[in-house]
């Protein structure tokens, strides 16, 4: 069973894709960083909560056969690159879409879905997969 | 204080399953089950879906339409289901987080049966006509169960729909909220059951019928109105003939439910029914439109709605999310076994 606790502290990320910015160098970072790989000290105190744009569009993706235990009711299905509007490069799983259909370029928007839950008595994970935009 | 609607977001998944795919697989004539229950399809959720995001798409779409609202000053969310994923654990506080309005608000599930969306709505009404919150966001969702086999499974399905309710920039006033309230065990589901049972013949007369015309003629008594004062009318509907029948008893045209009956299309969503239905009207509505509204959950009782849309609804950013006609566009069908493996009927490994 995963960490309550370490689920709990990602929900921010996963359900609403809140990253960090640096506000020094402009950086945008998702998951979130407290701290900028570039600005270094020069960021300390200036990496800001960043809620990441929820569109965007595909900038590659891959369909996957061999699916984990969370998935194996949804297999085969995609996941993808997705290149947000705002710039940020965020991986999810692409749903509710013909797999046929999927295109480079394809507009997408994040919406909250079940991504695993910890057997029929755990605690159920929610987060963020990607559907057409319309 | 007046209250009503200042904004409202519907959700329906897209996969649909014909009631004569489920006949095929039981031995009943499908096809005659589906007219009878004036059912041509019902909404099947994806693997990923239940109350919890079927609840907050809503809720999201119903919070795009009101950028001018800040989260922050929502002061309660009520979501209605007779399917939340946790028996202990809100699905109101995952939805909450999920429109950022956390953490100085109140949440609570409720259920009773399917009217637990509008009870979400009369309590947000309550608060905000106090003036102990400014918003209330009320919600009914369902992924409604149905006994593989049982008459109920040609019906439930999946959707739902979130409303916010305030007192400022409303684009429908509620003039007016009463409910008729008994003790009757038509349809029930005990702790720990996977689905539901009902009292056949007896869900209609006694159950549907009495508390839905019950409710109905003490709001036409209140508001000294008859049916043909009100543009268009939304009743529970576990399926297309309960509705159509109890309007036309009440004198309603079958133009007056024309948008506010979903379910031949989508199913009963049990919660979601009536909401879903009022988007609908909403998502047609113009000023000065009246609308009579009256849910029904079993156990049993109705919530009756007076309902006024304002000149608010013209400046009203219905286009910042998709309107049903849109979302229930382009249904993908299944057949009887991708339905099985979708709604978890068939026993996997741990």
């Amino acid at each position: 069973m995963a960490s309550v606790a370490k689920e709990w502290r990602e929900i921010p990320g996963r359900y609403n894709l809140k990253g960090t910015k640096c506000e020094n160098c402009g950086r945008i970072f998702f998951p979130k960083r407290d701290f900028c790989p570039v600005c270094r000290r020069q960021s300390l105190g200036k990496i800001k909560e960043h809620p990441v744009s929820r569109v965007g569009e595909v900038f590659t993706y891959t369909v996957i056969y061999d699916a984990p235990d969370c998935n194996n009711r949804m297999k085969p299905y995609a996941a993808a690159m997705v290149r947000t509007d705002d710039g940020v490069m965020v991986t999810g799983q692409l749903v509710d879409v013909d797999l046929d259909k999927i295109e480079i370029g394809m507009r997408v928007r994040a919406v909250l879905r079940k991504l695993d839950e910890d057997g029929a008595n755990g605690v159920i994970h929610y987060g963020f997969k990607f559907v057409p935009e319309n | 204080m007046e209250t009503g609607i200042v904004s409202y977001g519907a959700y329906v998944p897209r996969y649909r399953i014909k009631p004569e795919e489920i006949g095929r697989i039981w031995g009943v004539d499908g096809k005659a089950m589906g007219k009878g229950l004036m059912i041509n399809q019902k909404s099947v959720p994806s693997p990923d879906e239940d109350v919890v995001t079927i609840a907050t798409e809503a809720a999201r779409y119903m919070m795009a339409r009101v950028p001018e609202v800040d989260p922050g000053d929502i002061g309660a969310i009520y979501v209605g289901s007779e399917s939340h994923p946790y028996a202990v654990k809100p699905t109101a506080t995952i939805v909450a987080e999920s429109i950022d309005a956390t953490p100085a608000m109140t949440a609570a599930d409720m259920e009773f049966a399917c009217k637990a969306g509008t009870a979400g709505i009369q309590a947000c009404m309550g608060l905000v006509g106090s003036g102990m919150i400014r918003y209330g966001v009320a919600i009914g969702a369902d992924t409604s169960q149905g006994a593989p086999g049982d008459a109920l499974e040609y019906s439930a399905s999946a959707g739902g729909a979130a409303y916010l309710i305030g007192s400022e920039n409303v684009i429908a006033r509620i003039n007016k909220t009463l409910s008729f309230t008994t003790d009757t065990p038509d349809f029930w589901r005990r702790e720990g059951q996977p689905y539901p049972l009902h009292g056949g013949r007896f869900t209609g007369e006694p159950a549907y019928f009495r508390h839905i015309t019950s409710a109905a003629k003490m709001m036409f008594d209140a508001m000294g109105t008859t049916a043909a004062d009100y543009e268009h009318a939304v009743f529970h509907q576990p399926n297309g003939k309960f509705p159509t029948r109890v309007s036309k008893q009440l004198g309603f045209s079958p133009e007056q439910i024309q948008y506010g009956l979903l379910t031949p299309d989508i199913g009963n969503t049990y919660s979601g029914a009536v909401p879903l239905g009022l988007a609908n009207v909403l998502d047609h509505a113009e000023p000065g439109d009246r609308i009579f509204v009256t849910s029904y959950g079993s156990g049993a009782g109705s919530d009756a709605f007076d309902i006024t849309v304002t000149d608010a609804i013209k400046d009203y950013k219905r286009d910042r999310a998709p309107v049903l006609e849109s979302i229930l566009a382009n249904p993908v069908y299944v057949d009887y076994g991708t339905y099985a493996k979708y709604k978890g009927k068939i026993v996997m490994p741990e």
